[in-house]
């Protein structure tokens, strides 16, 4: 018996075979039943053959290369942790930002893993479930390097030592939070136009780009090289979410004002979620990358409108209020850092104000906002400082009611008023910060109902207390080292301890 | 003698994070045990799952188990994704070298057309049974309660995917590359009477509605009577009749079941011990599904052993497991 002769084959007929050939129709149990959650949503599947496998990597290969990723980013770390890189970081502001990152942006990757897991085993095509599956281990991957990445920074700077319970309890990280569990609490093909395609897609480059490169330029090699070794990852996840688009809409034209509907929301809700990395990007790296403006412009309005150009031959039109996202560039950035230096005796994340160069470059970064409306505020700001009197707000903000975030928004168009919307439901008035956030509401007002707002909570006792101090220690935070101003904390204090001369003589 | 090195004479505030200093006290935490330890949100969710409003997100009441803490059901192999892909690609890299000497030296002409049809179809329809292990361990991944269990199942659902796979490439090295057998094997999977009450088995554990009792009969059960049945004795038998290279190609999926089944055991023991509620349900669980498994692979192992063999080798399969499920404290009271 002479040996098969070996017939080459393709990629993509190899991966179908080791991919779609293993699925089958259930016979013994209906398919409805082993798939329950895949039609609630009213989008309609008539072919999942015509699926488009974003990427074709089978296990194997994927080990591999993963691996390889792996060794050479932990070598990485454990060289970063061993020769005290923390201490090569710019100034130990930056620090803030991965504060920021580990407790407001790693639950939401750890998130990620569990809803692609979730989805991964809902959705009735198997293309799409190996897909979802991928993407579920790549994003524990990233939630597990994150914590190893910035765990030497937790040993020497303050603020991240209780991650998990400040994401489930601090006030502020209820932006992400409710960005997050809105996302999770959706049936399987919003979280698909949600994460996959609106997050993951469309706004990746403005949540990655500004913490990875604000590493660089800030001598952060742990995380810089983290965002390396997950470049590969993220550029599947993006072929991920275009396929899952299209994929849709070209299975029925009924799909369309289902989708629209979850691109405007799901846009608005990362427009505002990105806020808080635009103003890590304008105000806490000490050493600057670009501006929101700047960032906006070139990854939304030049890159997202070639998107949605594209998209047009299926109907999609760009996102609702995209414009007022446009009229809003030059001033979300210094309103909510204008809005966290006020509540610092509530913030886990420290503030200062803006030196005269940062100034500059805030004036030169946003011609038309900046010396007109924000620079007289942090110059009387800086005048009540040098008098001992700094300036702070004792109340408690109101919140948008979907965002979460205070109402510190002015009105597209005139920054002198603060922007306030309402809507009825079931005899209780809810508030927005925004006409984005209102139609969020107006969409699905049983379930933004729900929101668990951190002022209401705490007003009613749920958030601990009765004093400030109990309150902080109840979202995970130590009120002497992880709350407050810059300025006399033990960041840095220690960081000037470390930098003071003579000292790298006296250790050699 | 060794060399100093000084580095900068910095202090740290604190070993670890504070979660971690709680449970294992104020020391460095290993890798393991930063990546698994209370990572999974717990409280204050925002919104109701749209697809199941009687449920939060993340409910330990989707399960009947309860525990004290969930983080109790570590994994004895303390794998996080590094040293779980640096495992496995490792593997991979063996099996490899042994597909490829396997292939080069023409090892399958060694097979008469008898034993390859044999294996063919013995072996090449479970990569079906592999795609359910792999549905059933993305739900548990999906919905249980706590990363020390979703972690590991997570590492399960692709290692069922990968072992799903490389059963494939042994048929595409059987038929040539041209999917033939594939095809053959998915007909058997669908239509012949000997593997009916399998596929009947894993359709219903895709109804089951509990991710614990899911756990116990997939990773615990199914996979622990038919991977000693088929991954060790049919690999001697296909040895006794004159075809010992062809265990080289089922090293990956024996030393999976020998590296898995401790973190298995692990995860039930210890919900076992926890309570005798617990141990009633686990216990429960085990006795209905190991029936049902049994049923299932009986017309299987008639079909590799025949008819006498079969009916002894199952009995001796079974009766190791019930040793097992004895060990694990997973027996009726």
């Amino acid at each position: 018996m002479t040996t098969a002769t070996h017939r080459k084959l393709g990629l993509k007929d190899k991966y179908g075979l080791l991919t779609r050939g293993l699925g089958w129709d259930t016979s013994y149990v209906p398919m409805d039943r082993v798939f329950p959650h895949d039609s609630f949503e009213g989008i309609k599947i008539h072919d999942w053959d015509r699926w488009e496998d974003p990427f074709r990597v089978t296990m194997d290969s994927y080990w591999k290369y993963q691996a390889e990723k792996e060794r050479k980013l932990y070598a990485v770390i454990d060289a970063f942790a061993q020769h005290n890189g923390h201490l090569n970081v710019s100034d130990a502001r930056y620090i803030n930002a991965v504060k920021l990152f580990i407790t407001g942006i790693t639950p939401l990757e750890y998130n990620a893993h569990r809803g692609f897991a979730m989805v991964g085993r809902s959705m009735r095509g198997v293309g799409p479930r190996i897909a979802c599956q991928m993407q579920g281990i790549d994003e524990l991957r990233h939630a597990q390097t994150q914590m190893h990445s910035m765990s030497h920074y937790n040993r020497h700077f303050n603020g991240m030592h209780s991650w998990p319970k400040n994401f489930d309890r601090m006030w502020y990280l209820s932006v992400p939070k409710s960005f997050v569990n809105d996302a999770m609490s959706a049936g399987p093909f919003e979280f698909l136009t949600a994460i996959s395609f609106s997050f993951e897609y469309v706004l990746t480059n403005l949540l990655f780009m500004p913490f990875m490169s604000g590493a660089a330029y800030n001598g952060d090699m742990a995380t810089v090289t983290f965002g390396f070794s997950a470049q590969s990852d993220e550029a599947r996840h993006m072929t991920l979410g275009l396929e899952c688009i299209k994929f849709m809409l070209e299975q029925d034209p009924d799909n369309l004002p289902i989708i629209q509907k979850w691109l405007d929301k799901w846009f608005w809700r990362g427009y505002r979620l990105l806020g808080l990395v635009g103003v890590m990007l304008d105000y806490m790296l000490p050493k600057k990358v670009m501006s929101w403006r700047e960032g906006w412009e070139q990854y939304f309005e030049k890159n997202g409108g070639a998107l949605f150009d594209d998209l047009a031959r299926y109907g999609i039109r760009k996102p609702m209020h995209h414009e007022t996202t446009v009229l809003e560039k030059e001033h979300v950035t210094h309103q909510l850092w204008l809005m966290l230096c006020q509540y610092h005796w509530g913030l886990a994340l420290h503030t200062w104000l803006p030196s005269d160069e940062e100034m500059d470059w805030l004036s030169q970064q946003y011609p038309n906002t900046f010396d007109q409306h924000y620079r007289p505020r942090f110059e009387q700001l800086r005048a009540l400082e040098a008098e001992g009197k700094p300036f702070t707000n004792a109340s408690l903000p109101c919140l948008c009611q979907t965002c979460q975030i205070p109402m510190c928004f002015t009105e597209p168009g005139d920054p002198t008023r603060l922007a306030h919307r309402s809507s009825l439901f079931q005899d209780e008035r809810f508030i927005f910060c925004s006409d984005g956030c209102k139609d969020v509401f107006d969409g699905e007002p049983e379930k933004y109902a729900q929101a668990r707002l951190p002022v209401q909570q705490l007003l009613q006792g749920h958030l601990g207390g009765p004093e400030l101090a109990d309150m902080i220690r109840f979202w995970g935070y130590d009120p002497a080292l992880d709350i407050g101003r810059y300025e006399g904390s033990s960041d840095q204090q220690r960081w000037a301890q470390a930098k003071a001369p003579g000292v790298a003589a006296r250790a050699a | 003698m060794h060399v100093e090195i000084k580095t900068s004479d910095t202090k740290p505030l604190r070993s670890t994070f504070t979660h971690l200093a709680a449970r294992f006290g104020d020391k460095p935490a290993s890798r393991y045990q930063e990546a698994t330890y209370d990572i999974q949100e717990v409280e204050n969710f925002h919104y109701r799952p749209l697809w199941q409003a009687d449920k939060e997100i993340f409910d330990a009441s989707r399960t009947a188990i309860a525990m004290a803490d969930w983080y109790a059901l570590k994994d004895p192999r303390q794998f996080f994704y590094m040293s779980y892909t640096t495992t496995r690609a490792h593997q991979q890299e063996v099996a490899e070298a042994q597909f490829d000497y396997f292939d080069k030296r023409g090892l399958l002409a060694t097979l008469s057309d008898g034993l390859r049809e044999r294996v063919a179809a013995a072996l090449l329809p479970l990569r079906h049974y592999e795609w359910g292990a792999n549905m059933n361990n993305s739900a548990i991944t999906g919905w249980a309660y706590g990363a020390a269990l979703t972690n590991a199942t997570m590492f399960a659902t692709m290692d069922r995917l990968g072992l799903a796979q490389l059963l494939s490439r042994i048929g595409l090295l059987i038929d040539g590359n041209l999917g033939t057998s594939l095809a053959a094997a998915k007909q058997q999977w669908l239509e012949d009477a000997a593997w009916q009450p399998l596929r009947s088995a894993v359709e219903h554990l895709f109804i089951v509605d509990d991710w614990f009792e899911l756990f116990v009969a997939q990773n615990l059960v199914h996979d622990g009577l038919l991977y000693p049945m088929v991954y060790q004795r049919f690999e001697q038998a296909l040895a006794a009749a004159g075809a010992p290279a062809f265990g080289m190609l089922l090293t990956f999926p024996n030393e999976w079941h020998a590296e898995t089944a401790p973190w298995v055991d692990a995860v039930c023991k210890t919900a076992a011990a926890e309570s005798p509620a617990n141990r009633a349900l686990l216990a429960g669980w085990a006795a209905r599904h190991r029936a049902t498994a049994l049923a299932a692979l009986a017309p299987l192992a008639e079909r590799l052993f025949g008819t006498a063999a079969g009916r002894q080798t199952l009995d001796e399969v079974d009766a190791a497991f019930g040793m097992r499920l004895q060990r694990l404290g997973l027996v009726a009271a």
